[in-house]
């Protein structure tokens, strides 16, 4: 326990006492400098920490994971394109392209489509805090534990033996199944099951996030709608789900940006077997398991040049945010 | 604008009395929204009963079985993984993890947020709007690079490790964050202090960090949720050179390989990581809605 207690010390007293020493520590350097000079350089000073981290852990990685994505195996083994030829010649490749897709089109269509509904319900009944903290809770949960809860959801034990798992447990009741849910591949059933495990976790914030958007829009408008004979699908259709759209791009960014980045579900639910892999679990295979850091960074810049478009449309919204402001 | 707030709330409390009409709406509302309700609590609810369950029963027998009426139910499990596991060790490596890794980005991203919403320097939005679009950099991208510099100082495997990671990762989301809150702040505070002949860091520790407590608290949760539930970081760094080190997540990924022999413990060890997330989650809930959208959404 002993070097624990000296990390312990650390944590809570050293950490902050330096973070909060650097700034001081500035404004004592800066007393000595000409008074003209002091505003230009203050702001990069107190910049000055937070571009270090970004630089040294988002901008060089990514320029030299690019330029290690042209290389082969061994580091300096120049081999031009071949990584990228490599994926989309490779059958398991573009499995895994295939399921980062089915991720990045089912998890937002079914996370923002349930999180608009339940905003819009909750919205409605009195117990809307109760409601909205059951649905959101998921999100507090690490993966690797709702990975564990699934497991106990999507089980499979063999026709005839009493079934463990929830779904099978249900669907044989009915004189349904059972089915084997994480290995069936046809159609990719199995990639979309693991959706459902995510979807459970991510409606919650959709929820949150629409909710909160829901609540700016001004109840008067929507009365003097409903005074003027609107039914509530139509004050919805033509006055709720318009104000929401904004809101609703914000949030669909996040999840496609997620999805992409998916890896800890389909790690602990299959590892990548049964044909569930998506770009990101074949990277960490490709380059941790089997050594191939060309192949596994070649992944990595796939996933960003994917990524890129949806950055494109980021910037133009904090673009116009700023232009208000 | 707490009266106008309290109109707003009659009106809505009527609107939702009124709202819905006949009865047979008012049953499919509530209907749906119980339905859901149910989903979304079943999986969780499996995992805890089975957590109290012996692992002869887990692979015999579904666990709805087990209450009605309640048998074989105990705390063993629980028991045995506390005492025959590392997942004890791996709660305190999660904490050591997690209380730098939260503290330090949200110090450097207040900096950062104070100089871009209170002192003017040329460029200064173009910078932002940089900063801000790293946030969809994908983490995998950067891991081979970070690893190869970091075993070059020596560092891999240590906490430092994940803890300048974790900041590194985090920062994009956190300077936007608290850019947008504190950019919101009144400007006449300011000017007032600076008057008064206050230092920037005066202001900044006796001002805007007060004032910015909601979206702090904010910040605060999502970056210790993202913390203590990562599972990447940190097996690529710490995994390979001092297990010893590895939090709760991926030594419960690791129960959760192994096949066979064992399961029962999933559940126990499961619910002790879920622990103190959802303590963390309830008791700074009611920051979370205003701190996240204070920028976005003007209600």
């Amino acid at each position: 326990m002993d070097p624990r207690l000296g990390t312990a010390l650390i944590v809570l007293f050293g950490v902050p006492a330096v973070i909060v020493g650097y700034i001081y520590a500035t404004e004592v350097l800066l007393r000595g400098a000409p008074e003209r000079l002091k505003p230009r350089v203050r702001p990069w000073l107190w910049l000055a920490p937070a571009l270090l981290f970004l630089f040294f852990f988002l901008v060089w990685p990514t320029i030299l994971t690019i330029a290690r994505s042209f290389q082969g195996q061994l580091a300096g083994n120049w081999v031009g394109l071949d990584n990228y030829a490599w994926f989309f010649t490779s059958g398991e490749a573009l499995v895994s392209l295939r399921n980062s897709l089915m991720w990045v089109v089912f998890l937002t269509l079914f996370t923002v489509g349930l999180g608009l509904i339940v905003a819009v319900l909750v919205d409605r009944v009195r117990y809307e805090s109760v409601a909205k903290s059951v649905i959101f809770v998921p999100l507090a949960i690490s993966m690797t534990a709702a990975g564990v809860i699934w497991r106990y959801m999507f089980e499979y034990q063999s026709p005839g033996s009493p079934q463990t798992g929830t779904l099978n447990g249900i669907l044989t009741t009915f004189g349904v199944g059972p089915i084997s849910f994480l290995q069936t591949q046809t159609l990719g059933l199995n990639t979309l099951f693991l959706i459902l495990v995510m979807t459970w976790m991510w409606t919650g914030f959709a929820m949150v996030i629409i909710s909160a958007a829901l609540k700016g829009i001004s109840v008067e408008l929507l009365e003097a709608a409903r005074v003027d004979g609107a039914t509530e699908w139509n004050v919805f259709r033509h006055i709720v789900f318009p104000l929401l759209l904004p809101t609703i791009a914000v949030v669909s960014t996040t999840i496609v940006i997620t999805a992409l980045k998916t890896f800890d579900i389909v790690y602990v639910m299959t590892n990548g077997n049964y044909g569930t892999d998506v770009i990101a679990s074949r990277m960490i295979k490709e380059s941790f398991t089997f050594g191939q850091l060309g192949r596994g960074s070649a992944l990595a810049v796939i996933l960003l040049l994917a990524i890129i478009p949806i950055m494109g449309v980021n910037i133009n919204r904090f673009r116009a945010q700023e232009a208000i402001r | 604008m707490t009266a106008a707030q309290g109109a707003r709330r009659v009106v809505a409390v009527e609107a939702k009395q009124s709202a819905g009409g006949t009865l047979l709406r008012r049953i499919a509302l509530h209907g749906t929204l119980v339905i859901l309700m149910i989903v979304w609590l079943i999986p969780t609810v499996g995992l805890f009963v089975n957590s109290f369950r012996p692992p002869q029963d887990i692979n015999s027998s579904g666990w709805w079985t087990a209450l009605f009426p309640p048998e074989n139910l105990s705390l063993d499990a629980y028991a045995s993984v506390l005492e025959g596991t590392d997942i004890a060790s791996g709660f305190v490596n999660s904490l050591f993890i997690t209380i730098p890794a939260t503290i330090i980005p949200i110090f450097v991203a207040a900096f950062a947020a104070y100089a871009f919403s209170w002192m003017n320097f040329p460029g200064r939005n173009l910078l932002f709007v940089a900063v801000v679009g790293l946030l969809v950099v994908p983490l995998q991208t950067t891991f081979i690079p970070i690893l190869q510099t970091m075993a070059g100082f020596g560092i891999t495997g240590e906490f430092l490790s994940v803890w300048l990671a974790h900041t590194g990762y985090g920062l994009p989301f956190a300077i936007y964050l608290l850019r947008n809150f504190m950019g919101s702040l009144p400007r006449e505070v300011f000017e007032s202090a600076y008057i008064d002949g206050a230092s920037p860091v005066t202001a900044f520790f006796r001002l805007a960090l007060p004032m910015s407590v909601p979206a702090i608290a904010a910040l605060a949760i999502f970056q210790f949720l993202f913390v203590w539930n990562d599972l990447l970081v940190a097996f690529v760094y710490l995994g390979a050179v001092r297990p010893e080190n590895l939090p709760m997540t991926v030594q419960i990924a690791n129960l959760v390989n192994q096949f066979g022999g064992g399961i029962e413990l999933l559940g126990p060890a499961a619910f002790i990581s879920m622990a103190l997330p959802l303590v963390v989650f309830f008791a700074l809930q009611r920051y979370f809605v205003r701190g996240i959208t204070g920028g976005a959404v003007k209600g």
